[in-house]
């Protein structure tokens, strides 16, 4: 039966596509087998929606008149302070970058309440910031101040760049000491008070292509409400992760960094985010297409939060000391029904994960593709497998010496 | 008019035998969603509920509480939820100490209970989009 990414976009053309979501396949493929589904299925679509802070974006200002060298200077937008070691007046504006007067944890714990992550909501929704800016001044770009209102409009460019998203797999939270903590994963009770999870299970996009036999470099995606690619694989990818029989990571192992032009994003899609205690950040919604190009693609895609497994951590000590130690491991099924049990306690679960926003985004996806809006494409080169032997390394500290 | 609001009722202990809401609903038309209830004849009594009815009727209402000696105070906080700002990511579910909210099976939707919630601002600080509010 197999099929070519260029016959499925021939069909996608013609508006004869068969597109589901990877929650739908699921039933499909119960109801007809997997061959019979993956002949009639050409591609599925998946979806996340969970805070993402490997996730920041490029802007180009123009220039000013006379000129201003922003590059080495300092900048900020709405008072949130933006990298500036690159060109003239490029700027990268980082999700978790923080007002320099924000009191972080000295009031623990801190609230958090505006940082990169909502400049970049708020320039999606079209709204003016304000950009104050400090330079040095050269003989060919002799001012030394700059403040002004900018819109993502009038900027030359806006290119969200995350270099680490939609993470295959991640640690679900839970607190053994005796208090509260506040971590990235959200509030974190006392004595197995709660448990935190972080992917959208079975319609998350790596969970779907657990080798990324599909996704690679150039893929075109949703991202963020408009289109993007995936620019590479993103940082700390781990393919050589612990996997289950059915290919799926059982602990957090492949990532992707994506790219596309903010000016086309919407609203919704990118939320600015603030996790108690821990920070500033930006939700990011991203679907990815799963061409069925055989069998084993449509195998892949069956995946269902019974047979994805992840591995609980405690907050408090282990993930804090980085030690490797783990409390068990639970499935998605369990930690959906709302109660998990650990170490013989019923410990009540939460997500930081939007099920219901990923479901929105893999079928806004599948729409797109159905109308003929949104073509596949073929990975110009794919991400490194587990035959890469690519590991997730700790820090080796070495002292510096005289 | 009709109006809704939330009230707490602080009953003096010679009143607490009285049938006082009996006759909020008998005499005035007004429906009334209890909330919170501590009762007990010969003690001080206190009630939070949402009380609802014709504007005039609630005024009336309202009067007939305060002449029988009830003290009337409108409940000063409120938790609400920006259903903009939500994104139903379900880190608000297990930390409720009142269990407010809860994960529709359907559409996996977070689901809050405005009725169960003690107002006691947990779910404020720990919304990552910051889509709960506590209004004065």
């Amino acid at each position: 039966m197999a099929k070519t990414i260029a016959e499925i976009n021939e069909k996608i053309r013609k508006g004869k596509a068969v597109v589901v979501t990877a929650e739908e396949v699921i039933g499909i493929a119960k109801q007809k087998g997997v061959s019979g589904a993956a002949e009639e299925i050409d591609v599925v679509t998946t979806g996340t929606f969970s805070p993402m802070c490997g996730s920041g974006a490029f802007l180009n200002i123009g220039h000013s008149k006379p000129r201003i060298k922003l590059g080495g200077g300092k900048v900020y937008l709405n008072d949130v302070p933006v990298y500036t070691g690159i060109a003239a007046v490029d700027i990268f504006l980082g999700a978790t970058a923080l007002p320099d007067d924000d009191p972080r944890n000295k009031f623990y714990p801190g609230e958090f309440n505006y940082g990169g992550g909502y400049v970049i909501e708020e320039l999606v929704a079209g709204k003016d910031v304000r950009l104050t800016a400090t330079a040095f001044g050269t003989d060919c770009y002799p001012r030394k101040k700059l403040e002004t209102l900018i819109n993502i409009e009038d900027i030359n460019e806006a290119i969200l760049f995350n270099a680490r998203n939609a993470y295959q797999n991640y640690n679900v939270a839970v607190n053994l000491s005796d208090k509260v903590i506040y971590t990235y994963m959200g509030v974190l009770k006392p004595n197995l008070g709660n448990a935190h999870y972080s992917t959208a299970g079975q319609l998350s996009p790596l969970f779907n292509d657990p080798y990324y036999k599909t996704i690679g470099v150039g893929t075109q995606i949703f991202l963020g409400g408009g289109i993007g690619y995936v620019a590479w694989h993103g940082t700390q990818h781990n393919p050589t992760a612990l996997r289950g029989d059915n290919g799926v990571p059982r602990q957090g192992a492949g990532t992707l960094a994506v790219i596309g032009d903010l000016k086309q994003m919407k609203p919704g899609w990118l939320v600015g985010t603030s996790m108690l205690g821990y920070g500033c950040t930006l939700t990011v919604g991203i679907g990815v297409p799963i061409p069925i190009l055989s069998e084993e693609m449509l195998g892949y895609t069956t995946v269902s939060d019974a047979g994805i497994l992840a591995p609980l951590v405690d907050y408090s000590e282990a993930y804090p000391q980085l030690k490797s130690d783990i409390l068990g491991e639970v499935s998605y099924a369990e930690l959906r029904s709302g109660r998990i049990k650990v170490q013989g306690k019923d410990v009540p679960t939460g997500s930081l994960s939007s099920y219901s926003k990923a479901v929105e985004i893999a079928s806004i996806l599948k729409k797109w593709i159905e109308k003929g809006e949104f073509l596949l494409t073929e990975p110009v080169t794919p991400l490194p497998g587990v035959e890469s032997g690519i590991t997730f390394k700790p820090l080796k500290e070495r002292p510096i010496g005289e | 008019m009709d109006v809704s609001r939330r009230i707490v009722l602080h009953f003096p202990p010679n009143i607490t035998g009285q049938p006082v809401v009996y006759r909020l609903v008998k005499d005035f038309g007004l429906t009334f969603n209890l909330l919170k209830a501590s009762v007990s004849p010969g003690e001080e009594g206190l009630m939070v509920m949402e009380l609802s009815g014709d504007q005039k009727n609630y005024d009336k209402g309202v009067k007939y509480l305060t002449e029988a000696g009830v003290r009337i105070q409108s409940l000063s906080q409120d938790v609400v939820r920006d259903e903009s700002r939500c994104t139903h990511c379900g880190a608000c579910i297990a930390i409720c100490p009142a269990e407010a909210f809860s994960l529709e099976p359907e559409t996996r939707k977070v689901l809050f209970d405005h009725n169960k919630c003690v107002v006691c601002g947990l779910c404020v600080k720990a919304c990552p989009p910051r889509a709960m509010i506590l209004h004065f």
